[in-house]
């Protein structure tokens, strides 16, 4: 009978000392629910905390207050050698002492498993990271991506409940990064594991998992799918981290059903968008538009028109562009030092310069209730 | 013609010396030079200095003469020197291993203290090298022998009753020895302990292995360069170690290098001197290489 989640996170504090005596607290009072076969990524930046949530639930390191629970059985301050998990080390950490062989069989010697299963077992795995034959040879004889390849064979020949990885592709260039994102994502859906994805690479977040928690400063801000965290980001930091995005500061003015209005403080103007979160009148947000949400209209000099009532519009003139072939990204400047990106794809085929914008140009940005968040400034 | 014939071998002369610095290899032996040259000096002129003196004999007031004697090697084959260097290299292993087993808590210890006590630690551990060896060796009289430190220690603790005796006695040259040799075993296996990544220890866990199965499959291997080393620094000097023995095993003890010593001081006999550091040379270089091979050094040099 399999338990409800895979791995569960109960209000999980971990604190250290930090060298001049103090306290940090690296995992601050973090919830999660991972469920089973799920491929969940821990993303943030550098110390963020996501490394120490992945040590907590290997055992490397006990939590401060709170439970660590791995399919539905409370760790405690059990060792990692009694816990039904393994670990994809950042360094990879292999037996350079050993084969190849002997590495991916270590693990199956500790549980005592008989010889003959060992041999197929390591020789199965071996054939998953598409390295058969491979095993006579030591770590140091083989590349990067190997390497990588022989401590994934390591942890999964084990068939753990649950396999962690901490930044596992940081160490590999660019196209090797992209090729393992694919397979581990194909690797993942074969053999049914959960895993747990550390990474401070948003886009790698983002095109392999199922759910992301997306951390800062020991916090868990916001758990959710690839596509709601970037098109319903719940906090600035969030939205900030998460792709790329303009941020206006301002007051909310009203609320009205699920429509936000603000009084934004530079420009001085009202915008409204869709509300995420508890907002109450007069909290200061922050109001978040992504540049490839908007589009730029030239500016006639007249007055603002919005019969329809479905969009904001914002006035602003080029301070540069960049043309880079699928859009034309533009720099804009609001007035008063306020600055927005805006991509402007390139959907017609042209050659005719009066067809893109050039520094100078006066425009009118058109961004949609709908492409406007308005969310708090910060949560938790 | 004269003039002709010169300036045509000074050609030659340039083109032959234009043609030795062109050639990598000699270019490679002028590039080693310098540590050739010091080799040379200190090591291989020495070397040959006594392998020479071996073969000739001792003249009646103890000096040398230049007369081919092999006797000095034959006469080694006296079970007397026979017994003294099979002691010896019991002396010399029995040392190497203890100091191992004593070390190895130690060293993994160090490797294993907070950053900050560790220089202090290390630090510690060197600090008898700034005391004189033959003093710190007379310290070890005072502490081993007959109501010594030792004694009263051990009797205000009511472990022993009577004195151990233990000062000239070759109990008291191995404590010496140990103790002399102890920081050459430490230091290499620290060095080799201190490399080794905790995220292996890690992964070891990770993969099932409790603790001690981690230090006997991951630790234990990987320190065994470290082992490697500490063993030829010891085992080596031992060998030929007289100091100790002289000072601590009385008369009782004697090393093959108190023989060796003995000849060259006492009886005057450099050659038989000679012969004997020959043969203890050739033993401890064929026991060393045994050994490195054995251990399989060269493969873990590679790690």
């Amino acid at each position: 009978m399999k338990s409800e989640f895979a791995v569960e996170f109960h209000d999980i504090v971990k604190i250290f000392p930090t060298p001049e005596g103090g306290q940090v607290n690296a995992v601050d009072h973090v919830s999660i629910n991972i469920n089973h076969g799920e491929f969940f990524s821990l993303l943030g930046p550098s110390g963020c905390g996501k490394t120490t949530s992945l040590r907590l639930m290997a055992g490397f390191e006990w939590p401060t207050n709170g439970d660590v629970v791995i399919d539905g059985e409370k760790m405690g301050r059990k060792p990692p050698y009694l816990r039904p998990v393994n670990t994809v080390f950042q360094s990879y950490a292999l037996f350079q002492h050993m084969t190849v062989f002997q590495n991916v069989a270590f693990g199956l010697e500790m549980e005592k498993v008989p010889k003959e299963e060992i041999n197929r077992r390591v020789n199965e795995a071996l054939e998953m990271v598409k390295l058969p034959g491979m095993g006579k040879r030591k770590p140091k004889q083989l590349s990067g991506g190997q390497q990588q390849r022989i401590a994934l064979a390591r942890a999964l020949v084990k068939r753990p409940e649950v396999l962690l990885l901490d930044e596992p592709l940081g160490a590999l260039d660019l196209k090797l990064r992209k090729e393992m994102q694919l397979e581990l994502k194909a690797l993942q859906e074969q053999v049914g594991i959960t895993f747990i994805y550390v990474t401070h690479d948003q886009e790698e977040a983002l095109t392999m998992s199922n759910r992301i928690a997306v951390m800062n400063r020991g916090k868990a801000l916001q758990i959710g799918s690839s596509v709601e965290i970037y098109e319903r980001p719940n906090c600035r930091f969030v939205a900030d981290f998460i792709g790329e995005t303009n941020f206006l500061s301002g007051t909310v003015k009203a609320i009205e059903k699920d429509r936000v209005r603000v009084e934004v403080t530079s420009p001085r103007q009202e915008i409204t968008g869709i509300g995420i979160g508890n907002l109450s009148v007069g909290q200061a947000v922050a109001i978040s538009i992504r540049p490839e949400k908007v589009h730029l209209v030239d500016d006639d000099g007249s007055e603002a028109m919005d019969q329809n009532k479905k969009e904001n519009q914002l006035k602003g003139r080029v301070t540069a562009t960049a043309y880079i072939g699928s859009d034309t990204r533009v720099v804009l400047e609001l007035g008063t030092g306020v600055r927005m990106k805006v991509w402007e794809q390139n959907a017609i085929s042209t050659l005719d310069p009066e067809a893109y914008y050039s520094v100078g140009d006066a425009v009118r940005i058109i961004v949609p209730f709908e492409n406007t968040l308005v969310m708090p400034e910060d949560i938790g | 013609m004269i003039s002709e014939q010169a300036s045509e071998s000074i050609k030659r002369k340039f083109s032959l010396s234009r043609s030795l610095r062109e050639n990598p290899i000699t270019q490679g032996l002028f590039l080693i030079s310098p540590a050739n040259i010091y080799l040379f000096i200190f090591i291989v002129l020495p070397l040959i200095l006594v392998a020479g003196l071996s073969f000739l004999s001792r003249g009646t007031y103890g000096q040398v003469e230049f007369r081919f004697d092999i006797t000095n090697y034959t006469r080694l084959f006296d079970p007397l020197y026979g017994k003294i260097l099979l002691f010896s290299l019991g002396v010399g292993l029995g040392t190497t291993v203890i100091c191992l087993v004593v070390g190895y808590p130690l060293a993994y210890f160090l490797a294993h203290a907070p950053a900050k006590q560790r220089s202090l630690l290390l630090f510690l551990i060197l600090l008898p090298f700034w005391t004189n060896f033959i003093i710190r060796i007379f310290a070890w009289m005072i502490i081993l022998r007959s109501g010594g430190v030792l004694d009263s220690l051990l009797q205000w603790l009511h472990i022993t009753q009577a004195p151990l005796n233990l000062l000239y006695s070759p109990t008291a040259v191995m404590i010496g020895m140990v103790y002399e040799y102890l920081p050459f075993v430490v230091l290499p296996l620290y060095t080799s302990l201190e490399k080794i990544e905790n995220s292996l220890l890690e992964a070891a866990s990770d993969l099932g292995a409790p603790p001690w199965k981690a230090f006997l499959r991951v630790t234990l291997p990987l320190s065994v360069p470290g082992m490697i080393a500490g063993t030829i620094l010891t085992f080596i000097p031992s060998m030929g170690m007289f100091v100790v023995p002289d000072i601590l095993g009385g008369a009782k003890t004697i090393l093959i290098g108190n023989v060796i010593r003995n000849q060259f001081l006492t009886a005057r006999d450099w050659p038989f001197g000679s012969a004997a550091s020959m043969i203890l040379m050739l033993l401890t270089m064929i026991f060393t290489l045994y050994y490195t091979r054995k251990a399989g050094f060269g493969e873990e040099l590679l790690v």
